[in-house]
């Protein structure tokens, strides 16, 4: 098991000028390691979409690439969009943050936590480049490689669960989030 | 009258890029032209809410899709569409098969479909036009350009 802070950092030193979506519990945290425009923390959201958005956002913006936050309980929700990143290749790197508890609502389980292997399944829903991370120093060692290269790529990245936390909030109202975003992929505001 | 063919060719031109969609048994029809289209992405999903977010993250990146999917669909993608249409002010154009809606009209069918499918748009607050063989392919590509025009969100309501 790693800290979610010590996932997170070795995400920052690998993202590149890639978009990162980040929801729940990562989303509270990522603004203290990246806070760029193209840093969009996807807070309020319909739970379970990022990597759907994202999906949209690659094959948008192909030379760019898309790294997405999700947790385990959001990949429950939408768990279809393995298939759907395994039917349509794109630059997404889909980083399931497990820690098999619903974190942002207090920390209740997840359904099947401890047993559901998220990586077996986007193995099985056909992704072919899917990594697996128990430890801080196994996934320092293994980013690089996990996060470079076409996508999709999933990496499942085992997290101590936080019981008790406050539900995170997005460090700007959405409006200038998208602004931000739009600017950052280099449109002029409409 | 709405054939793949034609309903490709109103998508085109008006600049429509991707078609987000997973088909019914109407709407299957299209398949064909649909996958076809020369200058028309067609993205196959596996529930209506993907579809939803797929599409604003095509706009957002600059892209022009559109939805396509059946009313059962739009009953599902509820959270979605909250969400992106009113949480995110991305605006979407979505083209929505309405199961039954001809039988339904001739109280020749007992499905709830036709029933909910009016009153849900509504709830969610997307302007809406419904849509039948009276009309003709080119009044999607005329609801696109004003939605488009508008930056707005705009469903049309296929009569099945
Ligand atoms: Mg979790």
């Amino acid at each position: 098991m790693m800290k979610l802070c010590e996932a997170l950092e070795v995400v920052a030193l690998h993202r590149g000028q890639r978009i990162v979506v980040a929801t729940m519990s990562a989303a509270g945290e990522w603004p203290k390691w990246s806070d760029t425009p193209l840093d969009f923390i996807y807070i309020p959201s319909a739970m379970g979409q990022a990597p759907s958005l994202g999906l949209g956002l690659a094959l948008a913006q192909p030379e760019r690439g898309v790294l997405v936050l999700n947790g385990d309980g959001c990949t429950l929700m939408n768990l279809g969009c393995l298939v759907t990143l395994a039917h349509h290749p794109a630059n997404v790197f889909l980083l399931i943050v497990e820690n098999s508890l619903y974190e942002v609502t207090g920390g209740q389980p997840t359904a099947g936590a401890g047993r559901v292997d998220f990586a077996a399944l986007a193995k099985a829903a056909g992704i072919e480049r899917v990594y697996r991370f128990d430890r801080a120093d196994a996934w320092r060692g293994g980013a690089a490689e996990a996060l470079s290269g076409p996508g999709p790529v999933v990496v499942s990245l085992q997290v101590e669960g936080r019981i008790g936390q406050k539900t995170p909030k997005a460090p700007r109202p959405m409006s200038e989030q998208i602004a931000r975003l739009r600017g950052g992929l280099g449109f002029t505001p409409s | 009258m709405f054939d793949g063919a034609s309903v490709v060719q109103a998508l085109q031109d008006c600049g429509v890029t991707h078609v987000v969609w997973i088909p019914d048994s109407d709407l299957g029809r299209w398949e064909p032209e649909l996958r076809e289209a020369p200058r028309l992405q067609l993205l196959r999903v596996c529930r209506e809410g993907e579809a939803i977010a797929l599409a604003a993250g095509l706009k957002l990146g600059g892209k022009n899709p559109v939805v396509l999917i059946q009313c059962t669909g739009l009953f599902e993608a509820g959270d979605t569409l909250r969400n992106i249409l009113h949480d995110l002010h991305v605006p979407l154009f979505l083209l929505i098969g309405v199961r039954s809606y001809r039988a339904h009209q001739k109280g020749e069918s007992t499905d709830s479909c036709p029933v909910f499918t009016e009153p849900i748009v509504r709830a969610w607050q997307i302007p809406y036009v419904l849509l039948d063989e009276r009309h003709a392919p080119s009044d999607i590509s005329d609801a696109y350009r004003r939605a488009s025009a508008k930056n707005e969100s705009f469903a049309v309501l296929l009569a099945e």
